[in-house]
């Protein structure tokens, strides 16, 4: 079974690359579209047979998930007037990135979930054999190896380190469009949350970056939690200050942003069909950040530096 | 399957030249429909999202998981509904003509 879930991904990471070839030309654009959604439903139906899906609860929960927001996103897509289409785009890119956020969330779980359980076996392993306390065992594990009791020692430091990436990444992604989102939207206005915007946004990228390492060594949840909350303020801070006009140009760097996330998070689950999405979208979706903040002739680090020095007392 | 070491450094570099490569030559008028295009395609999220929901085992996994399965569905589904609409202007004359006869 698992070797027609690998075949179809093949499969679909072939139509993928194929649709979005037919997408940059006007001629075959619409059977672009076509074979990408192709694609995706061989992907997702595949995926019901996956050998690692298991559970009645857990069918019940995905088949109601796609249905509640297929049903909810068919409609939203549909009813939007052709004008509102960006801030659509925006929205749906940053329900991705969230859904990046929140697999990297589910394995780090998995991680902390299985780290007690191994550390207290080993030590009462070496509590029975070096005749000592269960705790002081313990103690003794943690002090000689603390990286068996820590996300990267649950999961590999390689998968780690993309998951931790892809989760900063997709969080960031996830608030940033929801910004601009509301901003495209008009529901809002403002151009700064805090005084001195961009000297606290250096700040909380900082923080965030400090605790992403630190979920890295960690074998707390409220390390993780941290820094899950502080991708999501610095994604708000830093889509925040930008205008209405460079929008576009930022939702699609978002967008390139939100496919790399993907691209990590299938790293760190060991699925090639999101690794080659993801990728191909996270180059794709760099290359046309440049080349439209190119035709809307604004070079690209005006865009994204757009109010430096002018925030104070911008409203 | 894993995927490991080098092995996965050379899927991530020939991807990010695909990703380069296809879309090159893309003209002015096709860059936001390109860009929402790109945005279905990683709606391909909703695989690992209903994986990691798959192999949930604790209620606080499950929630999470199932965040990720609503959210990665929503950017897959929404993602193809607009890029849709937004291809629908670029129809040949001949199909306009047919249906314009319907």
């Amino acid at each position: 079974m698992n070797f027609i879930v690998q075949l179809t991904y093949l499969l679909a990471a072939v139509l993928f690359i194929l649709g979005l070839k037919g997408m940059s030309s006007p001629k075959t654009a619409r059977k672009g579209i076509i074979w990408a959604g192709v694609g995706m439903v061989l992907a997702t139906l595949v995926t019901f047979v996956h050998p690692a899906v298991h559970g009645l609860t857990n069918y019940l929960l995905i088949i109601i998930g796609i249905a509640v927001a297929g049903v909810l996103a068919w409609w939203s897509g549909r009813r939007v007037g052709m004008t509102e289409m960006p801030q659509m785009v925006a929205l749906y890119n940053g329900m991705g990135g969230g859904a990046a956020a929140a697999i990297a969330g589910v394995e780090m779980l998995r991680a902390l979930r299985t780290l007690p359980g191994d550390l207290q076996s080993q030590a009462q392993a070496l509590s029975n054999e070096a005749g000592i306390s269960l705790a002081a065992a313990e103690a003794a594990l943690r002090a000689e190896g603390a990286a068996t009791a820590s996300v990267a020692g649950a999961l590999g430091a390689d998968v780690a380190i993309l998951a931790i990436l892809g989760a900063l990444i997709g969080t960031v992604a996830f608030s940033g469009s929801l910004v601009a989102w509301a901003k495209l939207d008009g529901r809002m206005k403002r151009n700064s949350l805090v005084p001195a915007q961009q000297v606290v946004n250096i700040v909380v990228f900082g923080l965030t970056v400090l605790f992403g390492v630190m979920t890295f060594f960690t074998d707390s949840i409220a390390v993780v939690a941290i820094f899950f909350a502080l991708g999501l303020l610095f994604g708000v801070f830093v889509a925040v200050p930008i205008g209405g006009a460079d929008m576009p140009v930022i939702i699609s760097l978002f967008n390139a942003l939100t496919g790399l996330a993907v691209g990590f998070e299938g790293y760190a689950i060991g699925n090639p069909a999101m690794i080659i999405a993801g990728t191909v979208v996270g180059a794709a979706g760099t290359l046309l950040t440049q080349l439209m903040a190119k035709a809307m002739n604004r070079p690209l680090t005006n865009v994204l530096f757009a109010g430096w020095g002018s925030t104070e007392g911008a409203t | 399957m894993a995927i490991e070491g080098f092995v996965a450094i050379y899927i991530f570099m020939l991807a990010a030249f695909a990703g380069f490569e296809v879309i090159s030559r893309v003209p002015v008028i096709l860059h936001t429909p390109l860009m929402s295009g790109s945005n279905f395609v990683h709606g391909i999220v909703v695989v690992g999202a209903m994986v990691v929901l798959g192999h949930a085992e604790t209620t606080a996994e499950q929630v999470v998981g199932f965040i990720a399965v609503v959210l990665a569905a929503g950017n897959a589904v929404g993602g193809y509904v607009v890029t849709e609409r937004m291809l629908e202007m670029f129809k040949s004359k001949d199909e306009q003509k047919k249906e314009a006869k319907e």
